[in-house]
């Protein structure tokens, strides 16, 4: 048998580069989301990567420009679109500071109960995804049917899952329904157990320890110098949590500590995530009962008394002067916006989201910032995976939980 | 002692004196202004005095005044203390003939793409930044689309104008 040697002739210099390329984005299963991390690896190693970021960037901002503050709600809709509804009511939240509207209780708790399940559902698909990238989709696959109970009581209450659009400057666009608590209550009764099984399957796992402990960590002096904030900045150990810090919809009221870790690494975020979702079951069963405490006028209300920005009843549009009137002149942005500069943040699942809004007294914002934790935090990843295992990396990126539409905006 | 915007205002005219003005506290946040070529001690003074710690840069963006001439762009910063839990809000104006404005990222490193972002957008050119590089827009785009020149609405809509919106014009 004659021997068959096939040479490919090398370019001179060719083998002069010692690292190989690799090109992981925009569109690979690793970054789960549209962005894209070029890493240098020598071997299995990193040598240094540089992150892209841009590529479903939509203009938000100069969108929302040129419409009035309640057609600015469906963006935020887009921004970290795991947690839409925590978007939606920050929004509304800092709409209702620059017009000073003041929220009845009533409206504070159940804000309170969609935000925190909008929380327990971005932790969830966060956590479980951590899980899929250190190879056990079991707990993914387990826990999409309780996501699922939370879309529903979404549905429930503003008829949509994943961009809701949920609220109203004001409050809701309408009240609760039976069955919305009735799947509330479900949501409560089945969700302890699920969330006691899914961390048997990871938490003292002896591969998941090995591949999360230790990995993708960053101090708490560096992560405060990058702008971390929430679940991220929490497990390097600062208990920086902006529902405590600055209290908004009557947080204060509530009774939950804030988890934190101390490594700040893949585990601690891991772990800081879980306990989180506890917390969050705490807070919703608090703000349940204290909407079942409420008497009288107090239990039936949904939305503050302000006729200029909050829409009237379809039926009384249709039936009565005033309702009509007001319909019109909101929809027409014809109602008096007033002029000044407004910060408000809330506690996203990602960390502290904030929207800078200047108004000039004009129908839509003369300027409007998306502070998006996400896109902050997101530069530190060059850093927190240099010299790291390329297999490392991959994990880091998901528990980071890194939103594309949150970077982007 | 927690911090109030009385202390801190008061710590900062010590230091630089009338340099700083137009102190207001809109919506409860201490916000004032600062000459453009001082942002970098202003920020480095926030940092290092003990008795101040603004160490968490919040965020940093810019906004487009055009009718103001010779002060056209603001760039806004937002600090934080997280011991005291106190926030404010400073800004620098700049012209948008020269928009040369130092970078921040020497302090922090979160400033890195907060000022990219508003380089991308406004053109704020920070001196001193390590990569100062388009990231959310295409790297051909050869204009600044936040800047208020660039309406968003196509221009051949008359449907549309300013007009409609509540600016320019009046409303008949």
């Amino acid at each position: 048998m004659t021997e068959q040697h096939h040479h490919i002739t090398l370019q001179e210099g060719s083998i002069a580069k010692q690292t190989t390329t690799l090109n992981l984005g925009p569109t690979h299963p690793a970054t789960h989301g549209v962005f894209q991390n070029i890493v240098e690896l020598d071997g299995e190693r990193i040598v240094s990567a540089e992150s892209t970021v841009g590529y479903i960037h939509r203009a938000f901002e100069k969108l929302a420009e040129r419409r009035p503050l309640y057609q600015i709600t469906p963006i935020t809709d887009r921004l970290n679109y795991c947690s839409s509804p925590i978007n939606n009511m920050g929004w509304h939240m800092t709409c209702e500071k620059l017009l000073g509207v003041q929220t009845p209780k009533r409206v504070d708790y159940l804000r309170i109960i969609i935000m925190e399940l909008a929380r327990i559902a971005d932790h969830l698909i966060c956590n479980s995804i951590v899980g899929v990238d250190s190879g056990a989709y079991t707990g993914f696959l387990y826990v999409m049917q309780y996501r699922e109970l939370i879309y529903e009581i979404y549905e429930e209450v503003c008829g949509s899952r994943l961009t809701t659009n949920i609220g109203r400057i004001g409050g809701f666009e309408r009240n609760f329904s039976n069955t919305a608590f009735e799947k509330l209550e479900k949501f409560l009764k089945e969700y302890p157990e699920v969330l006691k099984e899914f961390e048997n399957l990871f938490t003292r796992n002896r591969i998941f320890m090995d591949r999360t402990i230790a990995t993708g960590a960053i101090s708490a002096e560096r992560a405060l110098n990058y702008g971390f904030t929430g679940p991220n900045l929490r497990a390097a150990g600062v208990d920086y949590d902006v529902r405590v810090h600055s209290p908004y919809c009557s947080y204060e009221e509530f009774d939950f500590t804030v988890p934190t870790g101390t490594t700040g690494d893949n585990y601690d975020r891991f772990l800081v995530r879980n306990a989180e979702m506890w917390e969050s079951l705490s807070i919703i069963e608090q703000a349940y009962r204290k909407i079942q405490s409420l008497k009288g006028e107090a239990a039936e209300v949904y939305h503050a008394e302000v006729p200029e920005y909050y829409l009237p009843k379809k039926e009384d549009v249709y039936t009565k002067m005033e309702a009509l009137i007001w319909h019109f002149k909101i929809i027409m942005g014809e109602t008096a916006i007033p002029a000044g500069e407004v910060y408000h943040a809330v506690e996203g699942a990602n960390g502290e989201l904030g929207f800078y809004l200047i108004s000039d007294g004009g129908r839509t914002p003369y300027r409007l910032h998306f502070r998006r934790p996400c896109f902050v935090y997101y530069q530190a990843y060059e850093e927190i995976v240099k010299g790291a295992m390329l297999s490392d990396a991959i994990i880091t990126m998901s528990s980071l939980n890194l939103i594309a539409g949150e970077m982007d905006a | 002692m927690s911090l109030t915007n009385e202390i801190v205002q008061q710590k900062l005219q010590e230091k630089f004196g009338d340099q700083l003005t137009g102190f207001e506290t809109p919506y409860g946040m201490l916000s004032f202004e600062a000459p453009k070529e001082m942002n970098l001690k202003v920020l480095q003074f926030l940092y290092d005095e003990p008795a101040l710690g603004y160490q968490f840069l919040t965020d940093i963006t810019a906004v487009h005044y055009p009718e103001q001439v010779g002060r056209e762009l603001a760039v806004v910063y937002h600090l934080h203390n997280l011991r005291e839990n106190h926030r404010i809000r400073f800004k620098v104006f700049t012209s948008v003939a020269n928009t040369d404005v130092f970078t921040a990222t020497k302090i922090f490193s979160s400033a890195n793409w907060m000022e990219r972002e508003t380089y991308d957008f406004f053109g704020i050119n920070f001196v001193g930044h390590p990569n100062l590089k388009r990231i959310l827009n295409v790297d051909e785009m050869d204009y600044f689309p936040m800047r208020k020149e660039f309406p968003l609405e196509d221009q051949t809509r008359v449907d549309k104008d300013d007009e409609m919106f509540g600016r320019g014009g009046s409303i008949i």
